[in-house]
């Protein structure tokens, strides 16, 4: 494969296209909600009207989940949400001036305008079970260029000057990350993609990889030249089985074009990817956790350093990144450090994908800049909370806190959401409106941490253990003020002394609701 | 369950169990992967898409297939929670119970179903039907609450529509 091959399969695959296309959302939630058999429905209506400039593609997720079925129609950009089956015959009829059956969907309405779309560029636009579709849309070209046009440490200085930071949640900078393990010695380099989202009420991982898996291994491809490395790893979650398959039929693609493998782009370039299956252990998601578990063993975390950038998979130096981290690289890379630096805020550069979910209007997936206000994502684009007003805003999953309505104006950066007692995690955002109980909200996520635990140190085992215990005794109304200060100095106790991320930020939703809403507490509370 | 020495792998007692074609797909999984003990999650999944769960002795059979000890596919196969080594029902109803779940009600979804067929989430009806589980997050948060019955996701659930599907799926049954 060289560039005028990668060229010429574009320049075919536009060829091909038809002047109308009708887009049928096939992502995870859609598909549940019957988008499959829609999408037949849809190309049998079409062919029965014998129209060969019409056609019907499946494509990932275009956000609104909480609406699908969605169908977008091109070139007018026409949305339907809840389209049914049955809908598909009037949807085409539409086209000639008839009147659709399905609902329509307001393409201008904030929850798409607000958007900005670097990582999901090509979610909900592109075909994810053809890597042609991704190539007709520019992909594959940023991994030609860096490995003819670019050393590895150019490839490296372009990621430091982007100020992309870790998309997992801590935020570390990415280039400093790729930067030591390219400087770390070893007979063999790793680079894994960390698609573990145990978050619960986070799907912008599951999202990428079923929209756009190509993305993911194209960034890989780029961070393995960049360090060094020739053999790469998916880690994904095993209650993700549709974006498992898509990511198996993507690595099969690439590696049938010569995109993966050997010789890439003749360039001298090897790199091999594989993917294993995690088995159902949130505390995989922690870095040391995940390659032992990849490593086929239990997934125990062991205390850095050193570092997996030193010392990794099978004690060698390994990079490990985020999907969204990967899925920023060939943007990167196409538009220049300078471009992403100019999205988002000071020190939070690029934009931030969040799954919106729980008590609001318009769930699902959305890609923001950073800096934007969480009144502006949820007031917005959410569209506020269906009955009753918003009391809270959960974001970081287990890890993260409670931020109170009061708050509502602060930015999404890392630095801001830290200062309110929470933190940007991997980019859930649960909204709670008043009927939400913020105690028992503490109690669900003290109860997952202490399920989660892995056992091996004794503050997080222990720690999470006697938390929930006390959670317990204030909703038994069995608890004192004095067992509630007691709560408080554990969680700190569990936070400061835990062994990894997992115990050291299990106590935050209980430290954040203590924190803004005292009072529930202090009313379950004896004398 | 104590796993002990007491019984001999499988592997030692005859080379494979005859005529049961699933060991011989269980091996060439494990052939792929060259026998390699990092391969032993990856192996494990294959045993229980095989078998439903992973018994005992097929743990044994893993172990000694894998060069490794039984101690340490047993504290594998037990830590992970998507592994089972006890039988499931025929049909299974798996409720999320991720955080927009919850919030949109999931609790009371588990507790109807609970209350109609008469077990507790984590446990298989007496006659061996149907298997009622609970997940952390399914990642179909924007259709929450869901439910997946035999594998296929619904969202949108409620407790009188999940009723409706456990009767369909074991007949009507009285808590």
């Amino acid at each position: 494969m060289d560039l005028s091959e990668l060229l010429a399969i574009a320049e075919h695959e536009n060829a091909m296209r038809r002047p109308i296309c009708i887009r049928c959302c096939t992502a995870l939630g859609c598909q549940s909600a019957g988008s499959l058999s829609l999408k037949q429905r849809l190309e049998e209506a079409v062919a029965e009207i014998d129209r060969t400039d019409i056609e019907v593609i499946g494509v990932g997720c275009m956000g609104l989940c909480g609406h699908g079925p969605l169908v977008q129609v091109d070139p007018e950009g026409v949305l339907y949400e809840h389209v049914h089956a049955a809908d598909a015959p009037s949807i085409v009829a539409a086209l000639d001036g008839g009147e659709a059956t399905a609902p329509h969907g307001d393409p201008h309405h904030p929850f798409f305008t607000l958007q900005k779309r670097v990582v999901l560029e090509n979610s909900g636009i592109i075909d994810p079970e053809r890597i042609e579709s991704y190539i007709a849309a520019g992909g594959y070209q940023a991994l030609y260029r860096v490995l003819h046009d670019m050393t590895p440490a150019e490839v490296i200085d372009v990621v430091t000057r982007s100020g992309l930071r870790g998309r997992g949640g801590a935020g570390y900078p990415t280039g400093l990350k790729w930067a030591t393990v390219a400087k770390s010695h070893g007979d063999r380099k790793y680079v894994v993609c960390n698609a573990d989202e145990g978050d619960p009420g986070a799907f912008m991982d599951r999202s990428i990889i079923e929209s756009d898996p190509h993305k993911i291994l194209e960034g890989m491809a780029i961070a393995a030249y960049a360090v060094g490395a020739d053999q790469g790893y998916v880690y994904v979650r095993a209650e993700y089985p549709l974006a498992i398959q898509r990511l198996q039929r993507a690595i099969a693609q690439a590696r049938r074009l010569g995109l993966l493998g050997a010789q890439i782009f003749d360039a001298g370039f090897t790199f091999r990817i594989d993917i294993r299956v995690g088995a159902g252990a949130f505390v995989c998601g922690e870095e040391t956790a995940l390659m032992a578990s990849i490593e086929g063993r239990r997934g125990q975390p062991r205390p850095r350093p050193p570092y997996p950038a030193e010392s990794g998979l099978w004690g060698r130096p390994t990079l490990i990144n985020n999907v969204e981290t990967f899925a920023n690289i060939p943007p990167i890379i196409r538009n220049g450090a300078e471009w992403f630096a100019s999205i988002g805020a000071e020190t939070s550069r690029g934009t931030k994908v969040f799954a919106l979910t729980g008590k609001i209007r318009h769930t699902g997936l959305i890609e923001v800049p950073m800096g934007v206000t969480l009144r502006q994502i949820v007031e917005d684009m959410g569209g506020g909370v269906p009955e009753g007003r918003v009391k809270a805003v959960q974001t970081g999953g287990p890890s993260g806190g409670c931020i109170p309505a009061a708050l509502l104006d602060t930015p999404v950066d890392y630095e801001s959401l830290q200062r309110v007692g929470s933190i940007m995690g991997s980019g859930g955002m649960v909204v709670m409106d008043d009927a939400t109980n913020m105690v028992d909200v503490a109690h669900f996520y003290i109860e997952f941490c202490k399920d989660e635990s892995c056992g091996k140190c004794i503050p997080c085992r222990a720690g999470t253990a006697q938390m929930l215990h006390m959670l317990d005794l204030v909703r038994a109304g069995q608890a004192t003020a004095a067992d509630l200060a007691r709560l408080e100095q554990l969680c700190v106790m569990v936070k400061e002394t835990s062994l990894c991320g997992l115990g050291q930020s299990a106590p935050n939703p209980v430290l954040s609701t203590l924190k803004y809403f005292r009072e529930e507490y202090e009313a379950l509370v004896r004398g | 369950m104590a796993v002990t020495r007491s019984q001999p792998p499988i592997s030692e007692q005859e080379p494979l169990p005859g005529g049961d074609n699933r060991f011989k797909l269980l091996e060439a999984t494990m052939k792929k992967h060259q026998y390699r003990p990092d391969a032993l999650i990856e192996v494990l999944h294959r045993a229980q898409e095989l078998f439903g769960y992973l018994s005992t002795d097929l743990l044994f059979y893993i172990a000694h297939s894998l060069h490794l000890p039984p101690s340490r596919v047993y504290g594998v196969a037990t830590f992970y929670h998507f592994f089972s080594l006890a039988p499931k029902g025929e049909h299974s109803c798996v409720v999320c119970l991720g955080t927009a779940c919850y919030v949109r009600g999931a609790a009371a979804i588990l507790a109807a179903a609970e209350q109609m067929l008469g077990i507790r989430a984590g446990h298989t009806t007496p006659d061996g039907q149907l298997s009622l589980e609970t997940a952390r997050c399914l990642g179909a948060c924007g259709i929450a609450p869901t439910v997946v019955f035999d594998g296929a996701i619904t969202g949108h659930q409620t407790p009188e529509q999940v009723q409706v599907w456990l009767e369909r799926l074991v007949g009507g049954r009285s808590g």
